[in-house]
């Protein structure tokens, strides 16, 4: 059996299209805080394939060597964790899969039954939850996920610390991780808890356009049948990104945030219903890295129009007899408000 | 020039030749058939497989799959022993029953195709037409075959030779970009919407030049692998039809006139004979489903994805015995507890070992019982003059329990009966999305097959319960039935029909009410609701809130 050598992600820069998805990936690189992306459509869209490009993409992070939550120095390790080494090393930034069915044990940790039925030793195997600490946790398929891991993962990822209280173990460690999901909204809907906790949601479907069809196979087969000189020539466009992002993430303390821009944030959402405040917060976090990724200086109404449709399309309430999607309806609150100065700036 | 299509048989001995050349970028094969002569015939050949292969259920644990600590041996070794995962080792997977397979387990096996891990050989046994492989493994498998109705007659030869010259051969196959740009306008002119379709026409095109000895792709090749990936997946008939896409799973292709025209326009020869090629081998019944411009069969799976029983949450019930097969979560205590007698006992038999002595029978597993899924059944009257304004307002109490079914775990279904009589409008499901794009257009009018309705309704009751879900009707009507379960128009048997078929649902005990929207209450109707022991509510001006408020308190009752 013939197997070619492909080795390494599909490169994030080779994705045809996809604008809205690979924009909303890039902004949450640039600033964690965003809270993370969910990203709903239909199959064979490249849903998966931009997930994971996207490790490739992140800035490594310094964590001590052999920690199982990856701790930024030797006095953060948590004290159940045996670790032999005090060294800081650098590795990339953790992308761990939480795939479906996954069991309550595996995600939040438990009692490691090896040792305690070979050695009779109490002992604490972390989960998933440890591993993806101070990284990214990825739900494929994240509106099938039995509903009693959804409250878990709401619990953690409102409070960032792990508690587990089992098996006579009582152990709390750091769970600070951005979400990133991916689903089909056929197969069944997201409850809007969990919808609230994604910062930024983007709808994606398959290309229309029969060039960017062809174009998307072409790079697929050349990634699959002529890997290395495809990857060579893909992987500095994905470098020149990477910079790029640790250049806005840099920027991103240092931009102005002027109060006109905060009041257009709030007019946005008071005029589209969203519920709570934290769509202000996730549309104004989300616009800075826009701005700082662009290389502006000041955050506007621009960066908050550009970046608006996916920070609050998942807040609005739902109105079951309304026929229009929701991103419609954010755009249309987007043109009543800005419309004119938009036009004027450009 | 077009190859002619293949038959039945032929087409099987392709299939197995491809599998041979390139089992795992080609994903595998989703094998329909049931179990018959050939069938047998069929996975005698598949046999020769030069990978090792390995069955798997669709009950299969995490452990059995990725490996982990062995307890069993582990605890009478007394010492750590770990098993390797069936997908670390496996090079074909033949998964049996697999349109029984859960959600989980296809993401699962889906993740590990995509990591070219494996190929997967998926039998599908499934009767009906709901009950086929989940989408999500379908869309990754390259090869389909369906081999119901094949006689063992047909099966004539075997395949034989040797492979090694056409894998040789594989990696220096050139695709030339023309060839792959008509595959990928071919998959869009048939309506399939996943990118991965075309992607695994370009394999299966390469691994068919490999075959022929061909070192660049050639139109015959890209022919076969048309006809071999692209035929079930069709979505549209590439003719310029009305449009009808408004059922299909996929996203619909942009307006189909357009490509049509495009493709009059710039088509070059080979891709209308890949267009051609495809339609010559789309399965019967789907080619006659297109061509009516209906929806496909893509359908199934969708929509019940929360449908399952769990046993990780719900009331504490008495652990038992069992084993640990990473789906089940240990009971310490009770574990001990059964250990414990057993210790003086072990321990002379075992003096070095000072721990512990627990055996693999010792082990007690959690038990947790949890309520199901409920599952509404609207069955709504689509008959007469007042028929369009009942239909909408079915249609948004529809969407009104959907939106917060979420919270009351409910899932929803529609059923119309009008005519001759009754159509199951909007299979099981808690989608929005789905819901929206099946009910936006409804024609009505005609008869009132009431007992049509009921019969349609106490189907899917029965799969639904099947499936572990609780199922209840809501029947809305202003009418007596006129059109008996034959089609006559009968009045009289139509009301004998319908109280029989009542009785049968009562029998069943299946829960339903009676809402009659007529201006007057009409004691048929009355009658009715007693034969299915269910309330009768009159609501000569029914409107969505109003319904899905009526239907939540009588229900919750």
């Amino acid at each position: 059996m013939t197997q070619h050598i492909v080795s390494g992600a599909f490169p994030f820069s080779a994705i045809v299209g996809q604008d809205e998805m690979k924009q909303a990936m890039i902004l949450t690189a640039i600033d964690p805080g965003i809270g993370g992306v969910l990203v709903f459509g239909d199959r064979g869209t490249g849903k998966s394939t931009a997930v994971r490009a996207l490790a490739a993409l992140l800035p490594p992070i310094q964590a001590v060597e052999g920690c199982p939550v990856n701790s930024a120095s030797p006095e953060q390790c948590p004290d159940w964790a045996e670790i032999g080494s005090k060294n800081v090393i650098s590795r990339p930034t953790p992308v761990i899969d939480l795939p479906l069915g996954v069991t309550e044990d595996r995600v939040v940790g438990a009692l490691d039954i090896e040792r305690a039925l070979t050695r009779g030793e109490k002992a604490f195997e972390p989960g998933l939850l440890a591993r993806a600490n101070r990284g990214y946790l990825y739900i494929d398929e994240v509106n099938l996920l039995e509903d009693h891991i959804v409250d878990l993962l709401l619990d953690v990822a409102q409070s960032g610390e792990n508690v587990v209280e089992r098996e006579g173990l009582s152990i709390r460690h750091p769970a600070r991780f951005v979400l990133v999901g991916s689903g089909n909204p056929e197969e069944g809907e997201l409850r809007p808890q969990l919808l609230d906790r994604f910062g930024l949601s983007v709808e994606v479907t398959s290309p229309k356009d029969i060039d960017a069809r062809v174009e998307v196979i072409k790079r697929r087969d050349a990634y699959e049948n002529d890997n290395g000189p495809f990857m060579q020539h893909w992987r500095l466009q994905d470098s020149a990104l990477r910079q790029r992002i640790v250049a806005a993430k840099q920027a991103l303390p240092l931009l102005k945030t002027p109060d006109s821009t905060l009041r257009d944030c709030a007019e946005l959402c008071v005029a589209l219903g969203a519920d709570g405040l934290r769509g202000e917060l996730t549309l104004l976090r989300a616009a800075r890295a826009q701005a700082a990724f662009d290389g502006d200086a000041v955050v506007s109404r621009v960066h908050l129009a550009a970046v608006a449709p996916m920070a609050l399309r998942h807040r609005l309430r739902r109105d079951p007899l309304d026929e229009a999607g929701s991103a419609t309806r954010v755009a249309r609150a987007v043109d009543d408000l800005f419309g004119p100065q938009r036009a004027a700036a450009e | 020039m077009m190859l002619p299509p293949l038959d039945p048989w032929a087409r099987a001995l392709l299939v197995l030749r491809l599998l041979h050349v390139d089992p795992v970028g080609l994903g595998g094969l989703w094998l329909r058939a049931r179990p018959g002569p050939a069938r047998a015939a069929f996975s005698a050949q598949l046999a020769s497989l030069p990978l090792a292969q390995t069955r798997i259920h669709p009950g299969i644990g995490d452990t059995e799959l990725y490996g982990g600590l062995d307890l069993s041996a582990t605890l009478g070794a007394g010492r750590l022993i770990l098993r390797a995962g069936l997908l670390a080792e496996a090079g074909v997977l033949t998964l049996t029953m697999a349109e029984r397979c859960p959600p989980g387990l296809a993401a699962r096996l889906g993740q590990t195709l995509d990591a070219r891990g494996c190929a997967l050989i998926a039998m599908d046994e499934g009767a009906e037409p709901d009950e086929q492989l989940p989408a999500a493994l379908a869309d990754r498998l390259g090869l389909f075959l369906c081999l119901d109705d094949l006689p063992l007659a047909a099966v004539s030869e075997t395949i034989s030779g040797d492979f090694n010259a056409a894998r040789a051969l594989l990696p220096h196959v050139v695709l030339p970009a023309t060839v792959l740009a008509d595959l990928a306008i071919t998959a869009a002119a048939l309506g399939i919407g996943s990118l991965r379709a075309p992607l695994l026409a370009c394999v299966a095109a390469r691994a068919m030049a490999a075959l022929n000895g061909h070192d660049t792709v050639q139109p015959e090749d890209a022919q076969r692998a048309v006809e071999l990936v692209y035929a079930h997946r069709a979505t549209v008939f590439p003719e310029p039809e009305e449009p009808q896409q408004e059922q299909t799973e996929q996203e619909p292709e942009p307006p189909q006139d357009d490509t049509d025209q495009g493709q009059s326009d710039q088509m070059d020869i080979p891709e209308e004979i890949l267009l051609e090629a495809a339609l010559a081998a789309l399965p019967r019944d789907l080619l006659a489903q297109l061509a009516a411009g209906q929806s496909t069969r893509a359908t199934a799976n969708s929509g019940t994805g929360a449908a399952r029983k769990g046993n990780r949450r719900g009331r504490p019930l008495p652990s038992r015995p069992g084993r640990l097969d990473g789906r089940n979560r240990i009971d310490l205590v009770a574990t001990l507890t059964a250990a414990a007698p057993w210790q003086p006992l072990r321990r002379a038999q075992a003096p070095h070992h000072a721990a512990l002595h627990i055996r693999p029978g010792d082990i007690r597993v959690k038990r947790f019982q949890e309520t199901s899924d409920r599952l509404l059944i609207f069955v709504v009257d689509a008959s007469g003059s007042a028929a369009m304004a009942r239909l909408a307002e079915a249609k948004g109490a529809v969407e009104l329990l959907l939106a917060e079914a979420y919270a009351r775990r409910d899932h929803v279904s529609l059923i119309a009966f009008r005519g001759e009589g009754a159509e199951l409008l909007l299979p099981p499901t808690r989608s929005l999305v789905q819901t929206k794009r099946r009910l936006a257009g409804l024609p009505g009018g005609g008869g009132t097959p009431l007992a049509a309705g009921l019969k349609a309704a106490m189907e899917v009751a029965l799969q639904a319960r099947a499936r572990g879900m609780t199922p209840s009707i809501a029947l809305l009507t202003d009418g007596r039935a006129n059109i008996a379960l034959d089609g006559t128009a009968n009045r009289a048997l139509a009301g004998e029909d319908a109280t029989r078929m009542a009785r049968v649902l009562c029998a069943q005990n299946t829960p339903a009410l009676v809402i009659d929207t007529g201006k007057r209450p009409a004691d048929a109707l009355r009658d009715l609701a007693v034969v299915l022991n269910g309330p009768y509510i009159p609501m000569p001006r029914a409107d969505a809130r109003k319904l899905s408020v009526a239907v939540g308190a009588a229900l919750d009752a």
